[in-house]
């Protein structure tokens, strides 16, 4: 032991250690060895875990493309979604059940008198209609009812889930019964029945808005805004109750802040995560609910096509021009798919709860 | 636990009534009667036919002797074809049951596999495979996907026969109603497989020297399978909406297509009573799963 | 020197993770012998919990063993394979986790997960598995054990459920306890109550125990020998009194300084200053340079060695260097 102590003693004074480096070090020297990991925002932190995530940079690009597309497409392409093909300027009857980019007869002999024919991208329908702008004005009602949809279920769902998970207590109780009560509807099957009632009785309502939409499209967003609410406001109130219990929020009461700003500055924005990922998870689920009622017959009013319609109408003819099956079909798929990806990267980049 | 079996048990029948007055109301509140047609009858007749089918008396008391027929089983009377509906449902339900049965099975069997390997290999190919499918078929809608089975192998490569009443053949349309649940069980089993491999517990069981494989399938699996039972009634929910669209792509007689059926057919009282019988059978099926999930699980308290 | 029951050498593990490499442990070596008592202090971070997990071969998927070796009599436990690992955890060595709460599975009866390490171990049949389940938690000091071999986590208190923990270490008589914060998760009355009875049970059975915690106040009157760690590093060992007594690192008189204590009830108490280092990018010289009040140049770009100040002391800091030479120096 002691020899040990001696030995390294020599050697320290053997290899002539250089005495200065005993000299105590200064703050700023110290301060160069704490290398601290820079410090993010929570918002800042999720960006940057999301763009590192390709799956969902690439739905956010493919949603972009389709959103272009839905807008510049019909500016564009010189068809209309519910009018005949028309050459040089009547109406070509002819033009039925094109393949894409084919010609009609009519259209090749205007070819080779030198007029110019926009090509039909997706061929065009039983109808002698542009399939290809039908399709893009499907996916932009698909995308519509999606939005549109969703928003009524965050407005009512964060309002109604808010007040119950606050108030608590009795107030939440009975809140929270009427949410079990309709939690448990076969949410389907009452849209069918009511978009079969609500088209009867909105049948003879000619000229207002509720015609142009058309019947079934009202019944879809009254059915969203009466039973698609309830999963958002439970999460909601989940949410701020177990946000209430954390001690920033008795810190905030205990300074005398009010109700109104606790939740506005505390709560809300701690939700707001959980809050945007399931709104992201909510469209693709409106736009299968959609296309799924169009497809049973009960979707938006003829000659106005969404994505399950066309789907829907291409059965008809599904030997033949498959195509009229596939284009709408891989629409829906890309746009649910988009959704569904971008839904799943804002959850793993902003959950706090999947955090390590 | 009695209490709490008794107190689901109170609600469903709650929820069974609501959606049965719903109904009924809704279809009271479509203008036009069945004597709008051409040929209208006589007053005399069309009165005696009012009294027969109680439709003299108030809506609420036409409400409750129908509440008091469904009881009996009694649903009335098809608009269209004239037949009795309760033979007609039971006829068709036993085609659907199957079909949506199996459809359970291979749902319920796949995922919790797939999720299995996924959670277990994570990051490795088996699982970015599983994850690349099982996100692609939660994508596809059920009627998008029946019409492209049926395009791809019956018409194109003519390996399946389309259905037909003498010819039973439940691939395709077990395929198209399985593949959606079946994805989503699998994403589920592998995230939750996942967090109970992260669990205190688990360590434990390492620490006490479980071996591997039964950390896996005795500690892990009975936790991940928690999350995979409240799904089972949200499923058959699918499965069941699914058969419409599925059963009448493959023109299957089954429940669904009678259900899509009587409604481009505006048959009242055919909705009616498919609504009624359907919504039923969802309830049920919540109340099942709701009460399995309390016995897996002994946290929850029976209050 | 006696015999040692555990040895490790110069322990690394490595944590892989997305922001790079996590050094929690750089060369940690201690030995254990049988019967007695280690404790390992440090504050979050400092890796004696990792150094834990390391021994039990538990570590998560993304950790690992980066070198160093583990001698249980004389072979290395990371080089186990899978049959001897089975035997060597729960039955020659076993550990008590931090939270009793998470760390019994939900869905089994207590009952359950105790015997499962029985008839792991053991060739007992499940009666008498049952028996021997009864008979230690009945050792463990759980009232009514007969009702609660039948009852599920949850239905427990958490002072309870850290006894069954201890019992569901102590069921297969383990050479080795290793006992990770025991107390952290608990209340105070409680924490005592478990300390006393590991004590105790370690006097009955005459296992060895290594006591991790944050707490000094715990391993005070507890230990044989007390390892205090920081930066995934041992910066001083000893037994009580030299770590009480006669502290020779920075970090230890820092963490003395800022306990509260009946003796001292009216000091003010002294925070260490700053924050715990960040593993991913450790300093080149000693890992508290940045938080030391008295650290000079050599500290700040070299890893000091440890260095015996007595029979069972041990520190690595350059300031007893500097002491020694200055000694020197002055021609002693």
């Amino acid at each position: 032991m002691q020899n040990e102590n001696a030995a390294l003693k020599k050697n320290l004074l053997s290899s002539q250690i250089d005495l200065s480096k005993f000299e105590l070090a200064t703050e700023a020297e110290k301060k160069q060895q704490d290398v601290m990991s820079e410090s993010t925002t929570f918002f800042k932190d999720g960006m940057k875990k999301l763009m590192k995530n390709p799956l969902a940079v690439g739905s956010i690009i493919v949603i972009i493309l389709v959103c272009l597309l839905i807008v510049i497409a019909p500016m564009v392409v010189p068809y209309q979604y519910s009018e005949i093909i028309k050459v040089n300027g009547s109406r070509d009857r002819g033009a039925k059940n094109l393949a894409p980019f084919e010609y009609s007869e009519k259209e090749m002999e205007y070819i080779a008198q030198g007029g110019e024919v926009f090509p039909h991208i997706m061929g065009t329908d039983a109808m002698s209609r542009d399939y290809f702008i039908r399709v893009v004005y499907g996916t932009r009602v698909s995308l519509l009812v999606g939005l549109f949809a969703s928003a009524i279920v965050l407005v009512i769902g964060m309002l109604y889930g808010s007040i119950s998970g606050y108030a608590g207590g009795r107030t939440d109780l009975i809140m929270m019964r009427i949410v079990d009560i309709i939690y448990s509807l076969p949410d389907m099957l009452i849209i069918i029945l009511l978009s079969v009632v609500l088209d009867q009785l909105l049948a003879d309502s000619t000229g207002t808005i509720i015609a142009k939409l058309g019947t079934n499209m009202v019944s879809i967003f009254i059915v969203f805004g009466l039973l698609y609410w309830v999963g958002m406001a439970r999460l909601v109130r989940g949410q701020i109750l177990s946000i209430k219990e954390n001690e920033y929020v008795l810190a905030a009461k205990s300074i005398g802040a009010k109700p109104g700003r606790i939740l506005k500055k505390h709560i809300l924005p701690n939700c707001l995560s959980v809050i945007i990922i399931s709104t992201a998870l909510q469209i693709p689920s409106a736009i299968f609910t959609e296309s799924f009622l169009s497809f049973v017959g009960l979707g938006v009013q003829a000659p106005m096509p969404s994505l399950g319609s066309l789907a829907n109408a291409a059965r008809e003819g599904l030997q033949s021009y498959p195509y009229k099956l596939i284009f709408p079909a891989t629409m829906i798929c890309l746009i649910v798919l988009s959704f569904n990806l971008l839904g799943d990267g804002l959850r793993d980049a902003f959950d706090p709860k999947l955090r390590r | 636990m009695k209490r709490y079996v008794i107190k689901r048990i109170v609600l469903a029948i709650v929820t069974v009534f609501i959606i049965s007055a719903i109904t009924f109301f809704a279809m009271n509140a479509i203008p036009g009667g069945p004597f709008n047609s051409e040929k209208a009858p006589s007053p005399e007749v069309k009165a005696v036919l009012l009294e027969r089918y109680n439709l003299d008396k108030p809506v609420v008391q036409q409400f409750g002797i129908y509440v008091l027929n469904v009881l009996k089983g009694d649903f009335g009377i098809s608009l269209k074809t004239g037949r009795d509906i309760s033979g007609t449902i039971m006829e068709s339900f036993a085609i659907s049951a199957k079909i949506g049965g199996m459809a359970v099975i291979v749902a319920l069997i796949l995922g919790l596999v797939l999720g299995s390997i996924a959670a277990l290999m994570r990051n490795k190919l088996p699982d970015r495979l599983i994850v690349f499918i099982s996100t692609l078929f939660t994508a596809v809608p059920s009627f998008v996907l029946a019409t492209l089975l049926l395009l791809i192998f019956s018409i194109w490569l003519g390996w399946v026969q389309v259905w037909s009443a003498t010819d039973t053949n439940y691939v395709l349309p077990v395929i198209s109603l399985a593949m959606y649940p079946m994805a989503y069980i699998t994403r589920l089993t592998k995230t939750s497989m996942l967090d109970a491999l992260s669990q205190d517990y688990v360590r434990t069981a390492k620490a006490k020297g479980v071996t591997p494989w039964k950390v896996i399938f005795k500690h892990a699996l009975r936790n991940a399978l928690i999350p995979v039972i409240t799904y089972v009634g949200p499923m058959t929910a699918y499965i069941l909406t699914g058969s419409l669209v599925v059963e009448s792509v493959f023109t299957i007689g089954g429940l669904g297509s009678k259900f899509v059926t009587s409604i481009t057919n505006r048959d009242y009282p055919m909705i009616m009573a498919t609504t009624i019988f359907l919504a039923t059978l969802m309830v049920i099926m919540n109340l099942l799963s709701d009460i399995i999930y309390k016995v897996v699980d002994p946290r929850i308290n029976f209050d | 020197m006696s015999e040692s029951l555990l040895e490790v050498k110069e322990l690394c593990t490595y944590f892989h993770t997305d922001a790079g490499e996590v050094k929690a442990v750089n060369g940690v070596s201690f030995t254990l012998e049988a019967g007695k008592i280690l404790g390992i202090v440090g504050e979050s971070g400092s890796g004696k919990s990792v150094t834990a997990y390391s021994i039990m071969q538990i570590l998560a998927d993304n950790g690992r063993i980066a070198s160093g070796e583990i001698l249980y009599k004389g072979q290395d436990v990371a080089k186990y394979n899978k049959n001897q690992l089975k035997g060597f955890r729960g039955k020659v060595c076993s550990i008590i986790f931090q939270d009793p709460m998470t760390s019994l599975n939900p869905v089994f009866t207590i009952g359950n997960q105790l015997e499962e390490a029985i008839l792991l171990h053991t060739d007992k049949n499940k009666e008498e598995a049952r028996e021997r389940a009864i008979e230690i938690l009945t050792l463990v000091g759980v009232n009514e054990p007969e009702k609660r071999v039948k009852q599920y986590p949850h239905e427990l208190s958490g002072g309870m459920r850290q006894r069954v923990m201890i019992a569901m270490a102590l069921v297969c008589e383990p050479d080795i306890l290793i006992a990770d914060e025991p107390t952290t998760a608990l209340d105070v009355t409680i924490q005592a109550q478990i300390l006393e009875l590991m004590q105790e049970l370690q006097k009955k059975l005459g296992m060895a125990i290594i006591l991790v915690t944050h707490d000094l106040g715990v391993i005070a009157d507890m230990c044989d020998e007390i390892i205090v760690m920081y930066g995934g590093r041992v910066c001083e060992r000893g037994n009580a009194e030299d770590i009480f007594y006669h502290p020779k690192h920075e970090y230890t008189k820092g963490l003395l300084r800022s306990i509260p204590s009946i003796t001292n009830a009216k000091q003010k108490l002294i925070p260490i200053a700053g924050t715990p280092i960040n593993l991913l990018s450790m300093p080149k010289g000693c890992a508290f340079c940045s938080r030391c009040d008295a650290a000079m140049k050599i500290c700040l770009t070299e890893i000091p060695e440890e260095m015996r100040l007595s029979e069972t002391h041990l520190a690595s800091c350059w300031l007893n260097f500097k002491a020694k030479m200055e000694e020197g120096g002055t021609g002693k």
